[in-house]
């Protein structure tokens, strides 16, 4: 597969940052209350991610390496300040609802962790397309969990409403142990999906001689390095 | 005066759970509580810097950002200040007090990247806090997250006992858990003075 194409799927899919690495879960859980607050919370995220990946790769041969997280937490700070007034100025109704959540992506895990994990060792061109796939996947999972939010706890999809009054929405689902819960059952879905498929390939070609086997079992295996960083990444923040 | 600091301290720690209802500083709060012992020195160390924080930026904020006119840089200027801050408070304990450093231990510069550190310095210049309400804030919020992390600690080493559906070993049974020990902290929200 062409290269760029590839960073762009690996980050929607096999790399999903929110529902895979589970990396950046504190904007994931707080703003996901209706589709349009986890769109512009996505949206503005990945254009952080996309110049911070640019920058720090373009960068990587000049920056030392014992001052480079600093250096990366500055480079950060600087475009969500930008990108915070701008949305101050363009954009002040979602700007007013995601709040404090905007100045934190600078805290974002996905963030660093992507400057850590891919874009220091890459050229720009490349980090750029890695933090288009990271943020699209990011904006995905956002968008998604908001819908589902929205639907069960306001009855709306895009603030149109689906549901009839006369059916009253849960509004849990709105309220904190919402986000807890709704990712809970995606991540749980999405076990229950892999498990399945596990099981059926086993059934195909492999009768147990798991030792011996040339056969990796989905990817798992072949873990490249980038993504062994990433995780190691993640059981730290 | 001192009621409406309690009132901050009830409303930081409880009311307004830093995690189960803000939402802050959830990597390390889901990372980070597989035991109760380890979870229980990351709760100390976050009360520690976070009180610390809430000081120091408030300070920057009323007596150099502001008269210069600066107040949008407060985001680059509290995270930079957070890491260094971190850094130092790291040194003075290796010196100063090494049975303390010892039970810290790796969770002292993970602090740097809990987002809930720079949420609550952040918080506080936009509710227009003064001094000593920025300390008890940040105090508070870091007491709310330690008995948020403590107590899903406790809930985890329980699960490590039962059996759990497979689809919902791992993560989703510690959201699960998550989620309902937000719902019983919206009983706090009930709380009137």
């Amino acid at each position: 597969m062409n290269p760029y194409l590839e960073r762009i799927y690996n980050g929607i899919v096999k790399e999903n940052p929110c529902l895979v690495l589970m990396l950046g879960m504190c904007p994931t859980l707080a703003v996901t209350t209706s589709a349009i607050n986890g769109l512009g919370m996505g949206v503005s995220t990945m254009i952080v991610l996309i110049f911070s990946n640019l920058i720090i790769s373009a960068m990587r041969n000049v920056i030392p390496d014992q001052v480079r997280l600093p250096a990366y937490i500055v480079i950060t700070a600087s475009l969500v300040t930008i990108v915070d007034l701008l949305m101050q100025a363009y954009t002040p109704g979602l700007y007013d609802s995601l709040g404090i959540y905007i100045p934190l992506i600078v805290v974002n895990c996905i963030i660093l962790g992507r400057a850590e994990a891919y874009a220091n060792r890459h050229t720009p061109d490349l980090a750029a397309f890695d933090g288009i796939g990271m943020g699209l996947g990011f904006t995905i999972a956002l968008t998604v969990i908001g819908l589902l939010r929205e639907f069960f706890g306001a009855g709306t999809v895009f603030n149109i409403t689906v549901i009839p009054d006369s059916i009253p929405p849960v509004a849990i689902f709105v309220k904190a142990p919402g986000a807890f819960l709704v990712i809970a059952f995606i991540i749980a879905i999405m076990n229950a999906v892999h498990i399945h498929t596990e099981a059926n390939k086993k059934v195909e070609g492999c009768d147990g001689c798991c030792a011996t086997c040339q056969i990796s079992h989905g990817s798992s295996a072949a873990a490249d390095d980038t993504d062994k960083i990433t995780k190691e990444e993640a059981t730290k923040a | 005066m001192n009621s409406s600091l309690i009132l901050i301290i009830i409303t930081t720690a409880l009311v307004d759970n830093v995690v189960l209802s803000q939402f802050l500083g959830i990597c390390s709060f889901l990372g980070v509580s597989k035991q109760v012992k380890t979870s229980a020195s990351l709760g100390a160390a976050v009360i520690f810097v976070m009180t610390i924080a809430s000081a120091v930026a408030n300070l920057l904020y009323t007596y150099i950002l502001e008269p210069l006119n600066l107040t949008y840089l407060n985001t680059i200027v509290f995270i930079l200040v957070i890491a260094t801050l971190v850094q130092i408070v790291e040194m003075f304990l290796k010196k100063a007090a090494p049975p303390l450093y010892q039970a810290l231990g790796i969770y002292l510069p993970l602090i740097t990247t809990n987002c809930a550190v720079l949420g609550v310095a952040l918080t506080n210049v936009q509710d227009g806090y003064g001094f000593i309400e920025s300390v008890v804030a940040g105090f508070g919020t870091a007491v709310g997250y330690t008995i948020a992390i403590v107590l899903l600690a406790g809930i985890r080493e329980r699960i490590d006992e039962s059996a759990v559906p497979a689809p919902f070993r791992g993560a989703p049974v510690v959201l699960l858990s998550a989620a309902l020990m937000s719902i019983a902290f919206m009983g706090f929200s009930g709380l009137s003075f």
